[in-house]
């Protein structure tokens, strides 16, 4: 303890407070905000940035360039749950301090603020990234430097690290409960599969055909097609939709195109309130520019919607808007960047430490019950145990949630018969 | 392919794919007008085309949420207030970016290049701390939604073929003005011979600032009328930029007849392959042609003879 002192205290009032240390066990009856219950020496055995009373996390996003439009939500979230945990009393005794870097939407920018993170900051945990493209640019830093990232967006599978925890889901928990969900209850056999061209959606459609036409009873797909990214012109594939009549169109489309895509479906007459469309790339964030009247009637296969009723979602929205206004939005991956500072405190305080290679031995078997999407679990493989929903979009650009698995869905990164 | 569907199913279909074809060339032409005055008419490469579209849609964005909260009865029609406003925001902002950084590069087309890229990400950093960097949703009044029905199965989208009139409408107005008028002749006639027509009394200084605020305010004007197709947001110019200048030097950059003739060839086979083929491979297919054209014809379709 007096090595503490020692550190903390190089002032004129050092003198009286040694003289006052006689009365040391009147003092801790005190509250001592600012005081860790644990030495420093204990808990950090590796350097990293931590104090008695602080410890540095780094949040890495897109804050300019094209993929700003989607970090944004996750940025705000990660921030949310970081004041929430500093008024709780923070992680073991110490308060959270946040250095922000800018990916710009650029992969090697990524990889050189990662490493500014843990290199110079010594950044105890990163919450960031966004796309596969800039996970798979910064995954080799955390990997030689030894870092811990938590990564919030539902993403392709086919990864696992030691220095990831995957907080959104991976394909096979996005898709599979989705395409037997509308099978089930649409009788529907017949899908038209679209996406824009990158690795996410061809990855994701790839496990779809696999499962409709393995798995499900009659199922065909009638027509698979990819748009360069930032596409504006969907007339054709349009019409080819109507001339095969698929009974669901499972669409996963990101970006400008989604709005361009959804707004000439509209245009082009087919109404969703009788057309079935499924898809996982559209969450309440996307739907802000899509225009809420031109998705309703679609369905979304996620596992959190803004509209989820429980009390945890019900505390987390309120705050969320107070914290970021009230015309913000909470999508799918809002959520589970919300889920990252979370899940590390709680692994942090089940490990009794805050160094990354016993973060990473006790990250499997965390639950966090105060999550807004209800309850999580972090598997062995670093991924989460979470359910799987279906949501209906609405014209105000919300969605109802009209079915949920029964069981937490386990994350497979790596599914057989599936590749 | 078509052996399972009826000939009512194909013929409808083959109509709808027409009118896609239609209703693409006219986007197309739509995005390269404006350009096609910059870029044709004065050489500059300006870079910036796309933000001054996404500032005539973050205009009609701005216009519709005042007629929704402030003349809710006027809604239907504020998109025409809006183009309008869209031409003026976007001309005015032209013209200050001839004033203060074109016309000190006029003998060094490059700089412009890179002059104008700058500018672009200047923009786009604008658009995002005023506007935010989420994508805003443009509401669109009732009747201009959906779609015709010419027959009960042909649909012909509505938002389609407001593009299409409003592209002949402006094609119209921009030939007259520049084939017609006497401003358009003064333009001719600096874009001919500088010097000549500044010694014969033209006012070539003040003529490279309309024609400069023309392209943009047309810009402008698309900018607008592609918030019923596509999305707005600080960056969303840079999925028109690429298909502008392909249109236009396709085309041959001095001439509008040649703008409307390449958008009209590259709309019909971009729309034809996609039928066919799928959207990636169409693009492909439809850059290697103009490539290889381009490189057999580098002065492009329609080239104006110019004493240089």
């Amino acid at each position: 303890m007096a090595e503490e002192y020692e550190k903390g205290l190089h002032s004129p009032l050092r003198r009286k407070l040694l003289m006052g240390m006689a009365a040391l066990p009147a003092l801790s009856l005190l509250p001592r905000p600012s005081l860790a219950d644990v030495p420093t020496s204990v808990v950090n055995t590796t350097g990293l940035a931590v104090t008695d009373s602080e410890v540095t996390v780094g949040i890495l996003h897109s804050v300019t360039g094209t993929m700003a439009i989607s970090e944004t939500g996750s940025v705000e979230a990660e921030k949310l749950a970081i004041d929430q945990i500093n008024a709780a009393g923070g992680v073991l005794g110490r308060k959270i301090k946040f250095i922000q870097e800018d990916g710009a939407s650029d992969w090697p920018t990524f990889a050189e603020k990662a490493k500014k993170l843990l290199v110079n900051d010594k950044c105890a945990a990163v919450f960031g990234c966004w796309t596969s493209a800039s996970r798979k640019a910064v995954l080799p830093v955390f990997e030689q430097y030894n870092g811990m990232l938590y990564y919030p967006t539902f993403y392709e599978g086919l990864e696992q690290s030691k220095n990831v925890i995957y907080t959104g889901q991976e394909a096979t928990q996005q898709i599979i409960a989705g395409l037997d969900w509308v099978n089930k209850t649409k009788g529907a056999k017949t899908f038209y599969l679209l996406g824009s061209d990158y690795i996410w959606p061809r990855t994701s459609n790839k496990i779809a055909r696999k499962h409709i036409e393995g798995h499900l009873a009659g199922g065909k797909v009638v027509g698979e097609e990819y748009f360069p990214l930032g596409s504006t012109q969907f007339n054709s594939v349009i019409n080819k939709i109507k001339l095969t009549k698929p009974d669901v169109i499972y669409a996963i489309i990101v970006g400008g195109s989604n709005v361009a895509f959804y707004k000439q479906l509209k245009a082009a007459g087919i109404d969703l309130s009788k057309q079935t469309l499924l898809t996982i790339s559209v969450t309440e964030d996307e739907i802000d520019g899509i225009g809420g009247e031109n998705i309703a009637g679609a369905y979304a296969c996620m596992k959190y919607f803004q509209s989820l009723d429980n009390p945890n979602n019900k505390a987390f929205v309120p705050a969320f808007k107070k914290m970021w206004g009230e015309k913000t939005v909470i999508g799918d991956v809002t959520q589970a960047a919300y889920l990252g500072p979370w899940l590390w405190k709680l692994t942090v305080e089940k490990a009794g430490s805050f160094d990354i290679d016993k973060v990473a031995a006790a990250s499997p078997g965390v639950e966090f019950k105060g999550a807004p999407e209800g309850y999580v679990r972090i598997h062995e493989n670093h991924h989460l145990w979470s359910k799987t929903r279906v949501g209906r979009a609405r014209a105000d650009g919300q969605y109802d949630v009209i079915y949920e698995t029964a069981d937490l869905v386990e994350p497979d990164p790596f599914p057989k018969g599936y590749q | 392919m078509f052996g399972d569907y009826s000939i009512s199913d194909l013929s409808s279909i083959f109509v709808m794919q027409g009118f896609a074809g239609l209703i693409l060339f006219s986007v197309f032409v739509l995005m390269a007008l404006g350009l096609a005055i910059i870029f044709g008419q004065m050489g500059v490469i300006n870079m910036a085309h796309g933000e001054f579209m996404i500032l005539g849609a973050y205009v009609t964005w701005m216009t519709s949420n005042f007629f929704q909260s402030h003349l809710p009865s006027l809604f239907a029609g504020y998109f025409f207030v809006a183009m309008i406003l869209a031409f003026l925001a976007s001309g005015a902002l032209g013209m200050l970016v001839e004033w203060g950084l074109i016309r000190h590069l006029y003998k060094r087309p490059l700089d412009t290049l890179l002059a104008t890229w700058g500018l672009s990400l200047i923009l786009q950093q604008t658009y995002r701390s005023v506007f935010g960097a989420r994508e805003v949703g443009v509401e669109l009044p009732e009747w201009m939604m959906g779609s015709e029905n010419l027959t009960d199965t042909i649909q012909i989208p509505i938002n389609g073929m407001f593009v299409m009139g409003l592209t002949v409408l402006i094609t119209i107005a921009v030939a007259y003005i520049m084939f017609k008028s006497r401003w358009g002749r003064q333009v001719r006639a600096v874009v001919q011979n500088r010097v000549m027509a500044g010694a014969v009394g033209i006012n070539t200084e003040k003529v490279d600032r309309y024609t400069f605020a023309l392209g943009c305010g047309i810009a402008g004007i698309a900018g607008s009328a592609f918030t019923m197709i596509g999305s707005t947001g600080p960056t969303a110019g840079q999925l028109y930029i690429v298909d502008t200048f392909l249109v236009v030097v396709f085309g041959g950059a001095a001439s509008l007849l040649g703008t409307i003739a390449s958008a009209f060839t590259i709309s019909q086979a971009q729309s034809t392959l996609e039928f066919f083929l799928s959207g990636s491979m169409a693009k492909v297919l439809t850059l290697l042609a103009i490539v290889g054209i381009l490189m057999l014809r580098p002065q492009g379709l329609f080239a104006i003879k110019v004493r240089k």
